[in-house]
């Protein structure tokens, strides 16, 4: 996989070298690099992972207050998913759509700024991360601005009849999904403006000279030479979208809830640890299991 | 090979601009069906470009592109009958050698892709390779795919862009026997762009030498080398010694010309002009030395010099002699086996037979043109067989 790629530590011994001392170093030398970043997510990624995991099978029945006892709770998971698959679907089908939307504005996108900016080429990137400039928290409340019920788009859409004069942007599915895409784009706009910035545009010529209609080259050339690009685009864009619950928060409403609203209220209103953490596990587990599926399908090991 | 139709490519009037640069400049051209035609040139004379408006790659700014009887100035290039080796091959990386070849098959759902790929594979000399990747090919092996790619298409016409440029001199050498083999078997239009005169010389059967994005001569091979048309195609393709005088017409058969004090004659029908300023011009090969003093044969016309720079390099030993008035003449003797070697320092008369020089138009101004520095030697095998 590319994107968690493992440091290859592979020791060169210098052959035939007398210098054993030299050679020692130069073998513990990759290890030692690597000492900080290990230490690092062994603390704050490792440790806190295995706490999660003891988390989600404490007893329930216990409290913040009182603490909670080890029994090994396996049931915690089958109850967590009784209690919230709602959320636990919703989650999936809004990333999921929001994943589509994002390729369908993020593809062009990418591959106008790679293929045909020219001197504009830089600007444009800027563009594209310029909203990271302001935090997350901040461009998501701009949106529940943007789309709020005596704001001018939402006039503006009853004006033309778009919309029902009591119909309304904030609080919908619609605003979640919008507001994860606009979110998460750079993030797949990025990689896929590197793959297609890499793209030759000689072999693009090379198709339409051998009978390649501009669509077919599209999907017989274009497309494939971008798939490293495209996959490491929508995983990144996809897997925090699944966990993401500020957009759900703050654009949706109760109906639109996603699992991550579920696990932020275990945790901090609801004092039910265990399910949250349970929960937790389940969506690793499952992220897991789609993002093996989604890579071996598209075979980017090959591409890469 | 697919159409019937007599399928003559004519360029016709043709001009292209980049912005304010005149790529190629009203060029007029017919390359008739079936035949080898190499488009000669320095780099940026346009000649790229030209294929690339066959290929449909760039329109024309103005003109007409016709094939056969069919209008193809405007078409795309996927609805052309053309293909090209690119001068990157620009194959697919992420298709294997066979997918490649069946490339152009598969677009215009062709049936058979097997028999015809493997067919094709063998002409080339690639028949096992399907299966590797282009990133496991060598240039050779490359170059090789890019042409069966393009062949298997049966196109009207095939245009090849330095498609030998990345490979080195033997395998180069090798590849232009094998194309020239290809075309002959095929029967197909090759129209092929180089800066390489030998390479054009080799395998074309027709060259029209480029420069400024206009044609400066065109004609078979021997033609323009024994007769070229302006000093610069003299001068592009192989070498020559060109002697700037005024010609003051025709008497009898011959162009009088007066240069550096002394009179020389070239029959009328080597003659591009019969007065005003002219070059004279003679090729290195056509000159020959013997030792002041010493009997020119009946009928050669000679100039006297010293000889400055001798080289010998085994097929020819290559002189430099100054003339009187300080031009350096370069003079390839062939080597017979019984000449001598003359010294440095000897003193000479350079004879050449008239019908072997030639008479171009000069701008006035304009002093002799010749190659002082003697060029690499495959220049001159090239141009000596």
């Amino acid at each position: 996989m590319s994107l968690l790629t493992g440091v290859g530590a592979r020791p060169v011994g210098a052959p035939g070298s007398d210098k054993a001392e030299r050679r020692d170093r130069r073998r513990w030398l990759p290890y030692l690099l690597l000492l900080p970043g290990a230490a690092w997510l062994f603390l704050f990624f490792v440790v806190p992972t295995i706490q999660l995991g003891a988390t989600s099978l404490y007893d329930p029945s216990g409290s913040v207050t009182a603490g909670y006892a080890m029994t090994w709770e396996f049931s915690n998971y089958p109850d967590a998913i009784a209690y919230a698959w709602p959320q636990i679907l919703r989650s999936f089908s809004y990333a999921a759509i929001a994943t589509v939307i994002g390729i369908v504005i993020g593809y062009p996108l990418a591959y106008a700024i790679a293929q045909k900016a020219g001197r504009w080429k830089n600007l444009l990137l800027v563009c594209v991360v310029a909203p990271m400039f302001t935090s997350f928290l901040v461009r998501t409340l701009a949106w529940k601005t943007i789309l709020s019920d005596n704001g001018w788009l939402v006039g503006f859409l009853r004006d033309i009849g778009l919309l029902g004069d009591d119909g309304r942007l904030l609080a919908t599915p619609a605003a979640v999904i919008l507001g994860l895409t606009y979110n998460f784009l750079p993030f797949l706009v990025l990689p896929l403006y590197a793959s297609l910035e890499r793209l030759d545009y000689r072999l693009i010529e090379a198709a339409g000279d051998l009978y390649a209609s501009p669509t077919r080259t599209f999907f017989k050339v274009t497309l494939p030479l971008s798939m490293p690009g495209l996959v490491a685009g929508t995983l990144l864009f996809f897997i925090p979208a699944v966990g993401d619950y500020i957009n759900a928060a703050l654009l949706g409403n109760t109906n639109t809830n996603m699992v991550g609203n579920v696990v932020n209220s275990a945790f901090l209103s609801r004092q039910e640890p265990p399910q949250g953490a349970a929960l937790s596990f389940l969506l690793m587990a499952i992220i897991l299991a789609i993002v093996f599926a989604y890579v071996r399908r598209s075979g980017t090991d090959e591409v890469v | 090979m697919t159409t019937p139709e007599t399928g003559d490519l004519r360029i016709t009037n043709v001009t292209k601009r980049f912005g304010e640069f005149t790529a190629v400049d009203d060029l007029t051209l017919t390359v008739p069906q079936g035949a080898f035609f190499a488009l000669l040139g320095a780099s940026g004379c346009g000649k790229t470009t030209t294929l690339r408006m066959v290929a449909g790659l760039e329109e024309p700014t103005t003109g007409e592109i016709r094939l056969g009887d069919r209008d193809i100035t405007r078409l795309r290039p996927y609805q052309r009958p053309v293909n090209t080796v690119f001068q990157s091959y620009a194959l697919f990386p992420h298709l294997d050698v066979f997918e490649n070849v069946a490339f152009g098959l598969r677009r215009r759902k062709q049936r058979e892709v097997k028999g015809q790929v493997d067919q094709m594979l063998d002409l080339v000399q690639l028949g096992g390779f399907g299966k590797r990747r282009p990133a496991e090919l060598s240039g050779g092996q490359q170059q090789r795919v890019a042409l069966a790619r393009a062949l298997i298409n049966h196109p009207q016409v095939l245009l090849l862009d330095e498609p030998l440029g990345a490979l080195d001199l033997k395998l180069r050498r090798q590849m232009q026997i094998e194309l020239k083999r290809i075309q002959t078997e095929v029967g197909i239009t090759f129209v092929h762009v180089t800066h390489d005169q030998e390479e054009a010389m080799t395998m074309a059967d027709t060259v029209a030498v480029m420069n400024a994005g206009k044609i400066e001569q065109l004609g078979r091979p021997a033609e323009i080398y024994e007769y070229p048309a302006t000093a610069f195609v003299a001068n592009f393709l192989g070498q020559s010694n060109l002697l700037a005088g005024e010609a003051a017409g025709q008497q009898g058969s011959d162009v009088l010309v007066g240069a550096y004090e002394q009179r020389f004659a070239v029959p009328a029908a080597r003659s591009r002009t019969q007065r005003g300023p002219v070059f004279l011009g003679v090729r290195p090969e056509k000159l020959a030395l013997v030792a002041a003093g010493a009997a020119v044969p009946a009928g050669h016309q000679s100039v006297a010099g010293v000889v400055t720079d001798s080289s010998y390099v085994g097929v020819s030993t290559q002189y430099l002699v100054r003339t009187g008035w300080g031009t350096e003449l370069a003079v390839f003797a062939p080597n017979g086996g019984d000449a001598a070697q003359l010294a440095v320092g000897s003193e000479v008369t350079a004879h050449w037979n008239p019908q072997h020089a030639f008479l171009l138009e000069r701008a006035p101004g304009e002093g002799d043109q010749t190659t002082p520095l003697l060029d690499s030697p495959d220049t001159v095998v090239g141009v000596g067989s």
